[in-house]
């Protein structure tokens, strides 16, 4: 099953796709109501708890970023703050030189973990969705890097449109990851290249923090990872989730 | 957000003090900790003193209350506590200004930021300071009306009630309006979010069997107990 959490006429709701995969087509709420996709605020698709995040988890994306293999993965934490639904739009500084996004699976807890073993990890897996976790790299400094004024902006975290349900997920470690910069495909990758996997991420992380339903870890975005400007539509696919849609604003949009 | 934990007592569930179960901290806030790295700040990895706030996160797993146990992992002997003021937002802090930066919050509280120790701050520390009840707060929240002025309050820490640290917020490098003006120019801090405005070095350190306690003057005591976790 795929669900969306939308905002219409003044409530949110659950709500499913009429035709699967599609998000320009009829959404059918939880009240039995059938609307236009594009008549509804999607937000991210499930109630979002601790938000985990990889940084250099594919080979080719560390090599291209010039970093040499991690023994550890490479954690950092998010806020809620930063969190946004399908179809949003995140800001782009004015000055700044090098804002991209990373399309990433979204791995979304379903069962409470401490010290799972991996060979029982997918048991604590509800299912997944699409996430697109920008970055400016102007701000990077290397204290705690990637630091929060790169990775923890407001609307910097997009997740979408969908949450599918794990049992509709054939092969997680062997899904295509694409991302599209106004209908140009820019970056391509597939999950089974992941340099950590899932049930090591899970079995890592959960070795020293209790992981609980809605915490969801991001896992990291393969190479391709080009500037975006003002007006670019950003749209993140990954096979059986959907296609994740987001537009890029200049500061005038936010009132700077 | 914090319900399912409960672990939250009710001096932080009142309105407008029910905090979020979002924490940050900024972790080179207090001119003592960047002084003590010394030279090292200019060399590799890190080039340069940091320019923006440095700032972590501690998620809701860490959250505990005022007298709730800390277990040391195994193999390690020793804990760091960062003994800091923190601020409760009250209303919501997108682009504050420095001068009415004040206004958005709701009071303050005292938070430790229980770390294993590590030498290299490159990497964010999530191993390190994420882990279950690694960030006691309280033992309440005092409302801004009747909290003392942050610029300079005295924070002490004690192991077993022998005083290891005395710091003062009168040497943050970014007091508490400077700071939320900066983090809130590019994040919003929601109601009952906390932001811990960031402890002094050397952080003092804490074994199994210890009891620490952190006082701040018109927001009461914090008390830590130390134990091994259980095999």
């Amino acid at each position: 099953m795929m669900h969306a959490r939308v905002a219409y006429a003044g409530a949110v709701h659950d709500a499913q796709p009429v035709v699967p995969l599609s998000d320009r087509e009829g959404l059918r709420l939880a009240d039995g109501r059938v609307v236009a996709a594009d008549s509804v605020v999607w937000l991210p698709p499930f109630e979002v708890g601790t938000v985990i995040a990889l940084g250099l988890n594919y080979a080719d994306h560390a090599k291209e970023l010039a970093f040499k293999h991690q023994e550890e993965p490479l954690v950092f934490l998010k806020g809620p703050g930063t969190l946004l639904g399908h179809r949003g739009v995140t800001r782009r500084p004015a000055g700044v030189t090098f804002m991209h996004y990373e399309c990433e699976l979204a791995v979304v807890i379903g069962r409470p973990g401490k010290n799972v073993a991996r060979a029982h990890a997918w048991e604590h897996v509800a299912g997944y969705c699409i996430a697109n976790d920008y970055a400016i790299r102007d701000y990077l400094e290397n204290w705690y890097r990637p630091n929060l004024r790169v990775k923890n902006r407001d609307g910097g975290t997009v997740l979408g449109p969908w949450f599918v349900d794990a049992a509709d997920v054939a092969d997680p470690a062997n899904l295509g990851l694409r991302t599209f910069v106004n209908g140009t495909l820019t970056q391509r990758g597939n999950t089974r290249d992941l340099i950590f996997d899932i049930p090591y991420l899970l079995a890592y992380l959960s070795s020293f923090m209790t992981l609980v339903p809605g915490d969801v870890i991001l896992t990291g975005t393969p190479e391709g990872v080009i500037n975006v400007m003002p007006g670019d539509v950003v749209s993140c696919e990954i096979d059986g989730l959907g296609r994740l849609v987001n537009t890029i604003a200049a500061d005038e949009e936010f009132g700077r | 957000m914090l319900g399912g934990a409960g672990i939250f007592s009710i001096p932080f569930d009142v309105a407008p003090f029910r905090l979020s179960g979002t924490v940050y901290g900024a972790l080179f806030n207090h001119r003592s900790v960047l002084a003590a790295l010394g030279l090292a700040v200019n060399q590799p990895p890190y080039g340069a003193p940091p320019k923006a706030p440095v700032l972590f996160v501690k998620p809701p797993n860490t959250l505990a209350v005022s007298g709730s146990v800390v277990r040391i992992p195994p193999a390690t002997p020793e804990l760091e506590i960062g003994a800091a003021v923190g601020v409760v937002i009250g209303r919501t802090a997108c682009r504050v200004s420095e001068s009415s930066a004040l206004d958005f919050v709701a009071g303050y509280l005292i938070v430790a930021d229980v770390s294993i120790p590590h030498s290299s701050y490159h990497r964010p520390a999530v191993r390190f300071k994420a882990r279950d009840g690694f960030c006691p707060l309280g033992p309440q929240v005092t409302a801004r009306a009747a909290a003392p002025k942050t610029d300079a309050l005295t924070i002490r820490t004690h192991v077993d009630g022998v005083l290891v640290q005395s710091a003062s917020t009168a040497d943050l490098i970014r007091p508490a309006a400077r700071l939320l003006a900066d983090v809130t120019d590019f994040m919003t801090l929601s109601p009952g979010d906390v932001l811990a405005l960031g402890a002094a070095g050397p952080a003092p350190r804490a074994r199994a069997g210890q009891i620490v306690t952190i006082d701040v003057d018109g927001l009461g005591r914090l008390s830590i107990p130390f134990l091994d976790a259980v095999a």
